[in-house]
């Protein structure tokens, strides 16, 4: 007995419960909307939500399509990354999306106009992605910017700038860009392409796990790695030790001669190259052109918030927590769109992100009728022993 | 010229709402990041209003829009009053939340009505080309009663924040709620008045942003950080409703730009690509930010839970 009462105090495991609980909650409400809109269907709708590849009945099918989920995955993780670290120093980064556009929008350019290798390509939407939420950390640290609004202005300011940018390298006949595997070669005025296959990243044989999905590679096994370097960095080094304690305490992690602002700075800048270089993992695997006349923000770096918070803010728990979030993203997909529509599983995921705001109060609450629980048994017992009264 | 008067009359009546939301909620002491998603719900509200409401009515039509806005946005902003007051949540993160579930629940709301209506309408547009003409002042322009009533909601927001006793105490809450409960005032209640407030008003800036020059909506596309917008205006206002409304015109007339620059003919000459124009709205905000945060007037209080016991 007293085992189980402490297991259930750890942090870990209120966390797991915490999240399980989101996840249980948010697909309840999910069910009743749908329910509402239609109850003939709902329960088939909600299951195929949940279930996303499993639809399918073919084995091979659904390997393919479980591919098709990893590979956006990655990103999904990056920007989940991006905004846990963020956070663990104390700063909102609701730019992940931004900078997830910033990172878009160079690799592709690198990849489309100047044909470089795809290693230079990542590097490139990284640093975009650094530049840009290093911007939100200067006016942050220097300029007391809420750095949330500074990261909404920017990921508006960035859509445009690289839809200019990207315009470029567009199709002449659609409003998406060329396939990173082609290069534009403009040349007295006439455009053309040559093929240029470097651009991908490599599949490292991983392809043939998944029926021979092309678009499997490298993406996804660099994420976990950077994950476990994340939790590394947070945990186990000097520089994470320093920009937790700037996030904990601001003045005091100054007067312990702490650079408080260049830790704000830096850790905007490395949150904007983990969220620029998922966008790399995503384009650069060719499953995706990018559409110059989008007029919003891109959703991965919103469910990357969502991500993050179910993941119990932890590296090691975004893993499983992006595959979730991008399990039913894509389970929203097999819904009949005559019926209902796709939008149901962002209507979940952002469910989830705002029952994750009672995650705190859920945990101390949980802890406190523990302790007191405990208090009681204990003192039941010394009266027991004193021969007190016995009712 | 006129045209650009319009459209900045427009936005400027949109971003002095939502911002004068804001600063309600803000003063007792929550931070509302949610605006965005409340406006999205304020303007489903009137939106649906005006598509099942025969619009013969004029008067009764237009109130029953406003206030079906209106109730969407205190509605909706209960969910923020709910998780921040009651449940101590962090209230940017809950924001944050309405803001997504704002968009997807109203294109989820709306394009079950259309695919109900029409098995093979799944859009998430209403229109309401009928509807829109009853808030006219005068035919043929831009100019809607939702300016002068703006207007009236300003001038009530000064006497009621600064005049009455209501609203001293509201900002109280929002300065130093220990202080404030110490003399009797209930802190959570106030902070429900004030977040209530900010939905009320909220709401009615989403109805009229998607009535501002255009007569459908595509819920989809949710607001376009019109809600952030209107942060950086109050922001910038310093959080009192007058200077909130300077900036609000400031901010509506840069936002107009985009909307009308074609109709200029040196905005012309200069040969600016379209994107310039819908950027310089946030850049602008950016700039003013700049500026404007390092020494801020922020209530001293918001953004930390009330919690009785700690000084």
């Amino acid at each position: 007995m007293n085992k189980k009462v402490s297991l259930l105090k750890k942090p870990a495991v209120q966390t797991l419960i915490a999240s399980l609980l989101c996840i249980v909650l948010g697909l309840l409400i999910g069910y009743v909307a749908l329910l509402l809109i239609n109850p003939a269907g709902a329960w088939d709708a909600i299951q195929s939500i949940i279930k996303n590849f499993w639809t399918y009945s073919k084995h091979t099918t659904q390997i393919k399509n479980l591919g098709n989920t990893l590979v956006k995955t990655a990103p999904l993780l990056m920007c989940s990354l991006s905004v846990l670290f963020a956070y663990k120093v104390g700063l909102f980064n609701i730019g992940a999306a931004g900078q997830y556009v910033a990172g878009a929008g160079a690799c592709i350019y690198c990849a489309v106009a100047l044909g470089w290798n795809w290693v230079f390509c990542m590097i490139a939407a990284i640093l975009a992605g650094a530049l840009v939420g290093s911007i939100s950390g200067v006016l942050k640290a220097y300029r007391n910017v809420n750095e949330v609004i500074s990261c909404i202005m920017l990921n508006w300011i960035t859509l445009y700038l690289i839809n200019t940018l990207l315009a470029g390298v567009k199709e002449p006949t659609s409003n998406y860009t060329y396939s990173i595997t082609k290069r534009l070669v403009v040349e007295n005025g006439v455009a053309s392409t040559v093929p240029n296959p470097g651009t991908v990243l490599p599949s490292l044989g991983l392809e043939n796990l998944f029926n021979n999905n092309k678009y499997v590679g490298l993406a996804l096994p660099l994420a976990v790695v950077l994950a476990i370097a994340v939790w590394v960095l947070l945990n186990k080094t000097q520089l994470g030790y320093e920009l937790r304690a700037t996030g904990m305490n601001k003045n005091a992690a100054k007067y312990c001669g702490m650079q408080d602002k260049q830790n704000i700075v830096m850790t905007m800048a490395i949150a904007g190259a983990l969220a620029g270089m998922g966008a790399a993992m995503l384009y650069l695997t060719g499953i995706q052109q990018w559409s110059v006349t989008q007029s919003s923000v891109p959703s991965m770096g919103f469910n990357g918030i969502a991500a993050a918070f179910l993941g119990g803010l932890n590296p090691i728990g975004a893993i499983f927590s992006s595959f979730f979030i991008q399990h039913i993203t894509d389970g929203g997909s097999y819904l009949d769109m005559r019926v209902y529509s796709g939008e149901i599983s962002d209507l979940i995921s952002s469910l989830i992100i705002y029952l994750c705001g009672f995650v705190f109060f859920f945990k101390t609450s949980l802890t406190n009728a523990i302790t007191l629980r405990e208090d009681k048994k204990l003192l039941d017992e010394r009266r027991n022993k004193e021969g007190g009264k016995a009712s | 010229m006129i045209l650009l008067i319009q459209y900045m009359l427009v936005f400027t009546s949109v971003l002095m709402l939502v911002a004068l939301g804001g600063c309600f909620s803000e003063h007792s002491g929550v931070i509302n990041i949610g605006l965005e998603g409340i406006m999205v719900f304020g303007a489903l509200g009137g939106a649906l209003v005006m598509k099942y409401m025969p619009a013969q009515y004029g008067f009764v039509f237009v109130v029953c829009c406003i206030l079906a806005s209106m109730l969407m946005g205190v509605l909706y902003s209960l969910l923020l009053a709910v998780a921040a007051i009651n449940f101590k949540a962090d209230q940017t993160l809950v924001g944050t939340a309405m803001n997504l579930l704002g968009t997807a629940a109203a294109t989820v709301i709306v394009k079950a009505l259309n695919t109900a209506e029409n098995p093979n309408n799944p859009s998430s547009t209403i229109q309401y080309i009928a509807a829109k003409k009853n808030f006219l002042i005068v035919d043929g322009y831009e100019f809607n009663w939702f300016m002068p009533l703006a207007l009236i909601l300003l001038l009530l927001s000064y006497v009621i924040l600064y005049k009455t006793r209501f609203g001293l105490r509201l900002m109280a809450c929002g300065e130093h709620p220990q202080a404030a409960s110490s003399v009797g005032i209930n802190v959570l209640k106030m902070r429900y008045w004030g977040v209530m407030i900010s939905g009320l008003l909220g709401g009615f800036g989403g109805l009229v942003y998607i009535t501002a020059g255009v007569s459908e909506w595509k819920f989809e596309n949710g607001v376009a950080g019109f809600g952030f917008l209107a942060l950086a205006v109050m922001i910038f206002g310093g959080w009192k409703p007058f200077r909130i409304a300077l900036a609000a015109l400031l901010f509506g007339l840069f936002r107009s730009l985009s909307n009308v620059y074609t109709g200029f003919a040196f905005l012309n000459s200069l040969n600016l690509p379209s994107t310039v124009y819908n950027m310089l709205p946030y850049i602008i905000s950016l700039v003013v930010l700049i500026f404007f945060s390092a020494n801020s007037a922020a209530p001293k209080a918001e953004g930390i839970p009330y919690d009785k016991g700690s000084r």
